[in-house]
């Protein structure tokens, strides 16, 4: 099957970002595409750099970076979303005049689009939020 | 059903205000017109209270968004459903609701009303009758 992930919570307070991370995990060990894991409301909270959360917990955006690079996934992160909430890349920071960037690897900032895009290509959207 | 086109359903189940799902929800209705799919829009529990005619946020100091739902008809939405049950357990009935409206272009562009109120029941038949739901 061809699948659609949205993750609508950040990282930590609500558990919607750990468990769309493990369905992603189950559903490419069971031979599933990931079409693409669209990131919007606070999920855009995932995709920054910048967390340092404590060392005998998980590290939620790392954990999402490492998946990313493993199955080459596409994690888009909501532009309307991460310029409310502060999550930039060096070209966002460039064009709104900022003094830096915070983008974790792996993670690219796009428009709407492509969540409705996904809805169209994929077989299923899921969606995980609070 | 025409080649490529599939039925979206936006699910909107919390209040306009007190949190942001409301207004984001709506940016992807906005945004999401532009790919020209079968739009339907629900509406339930909580999220009944953003169809309630006569916003006043002056003393909130944030963006009354209310106009947004009174141009939905500009962006193609046809059909609202409001669940009964949410609105019946709210003391909420259709009269407390804007009106939305939509011109129909198979029938000389005459104003129809976009809201339909349905039972818990029918929304459920409505959901399982859509290929991509969005929930926020």
């Amino acid at each position: 099957m061809k699948l659609g992930i949205v993750v609508n919570e950040g990282p930590y307070t609500h558990e919607a970002s750990d468990t769309a991370y493990n369905f992603a995990v189950a559903a490419l060990e069971k031979g599933h595409e990931i079409y693409r894991i669209f990131f919007y409301h606070d999920g855009v909270n995932n995709a920054t750099r910048l967390t340092v959360p404590p060392q005998d917990d998980r590290n939620i955006q790392q954990k999402w970076t490492e998946l990313q690079e493993k199955h080459d996934l596409d994690l888009v992160v909501c532009i309307a979303a991460a310029q409310r909430r502060g999550i930039l890349d060096e070209n966002e920071m460039k064009r709104q005049g900022k003094d830096a960037y915070n983008i974790a690897p792996g993670f690219r900032i796009s428009g709407l689009g492509q969540l409705i895009e996904a809805g169209i290509q994929c077989d299923r959207l899921v969606t995980f939020g609070d | 059903m025409s080649e490529g086109v599939k039925k979206f359903l936006y699910v909107n189940r919390k209040a306009p205000h007190g949190t942001i799902y409301a207004l984001e929800a709506l940016e992807v209705v906005l945004i999401g017109a532009a790919f020209e799919q079968d739009v339907e829009l629900a509406f339930l529990d909580d999220g009944v209270f953003q169809l309630v005619k006569g916003w006043d946020t002056s003393d909130l100091g944030s963006k009354n968004f209310a106009p947004t739902y009174m141009a939905l008809g500009d962006f193609e939405v046809t059909k609202v459903f409001v669940e009964k049950e949410s609105l019946d357990e709210r003391g909420l009935t259709a009269d407390d609701l804007m009106e939305l409206m939509y011109e129909d272009e198979d029938d000389d562009w005459a104003e129809k009303p976009s809201i339909r109120i349905v039972s818990r029941e029918e929304m459920a038949r409505i959901m399982a009758a859509n290929d991509v739901i969005l929930s926020f």
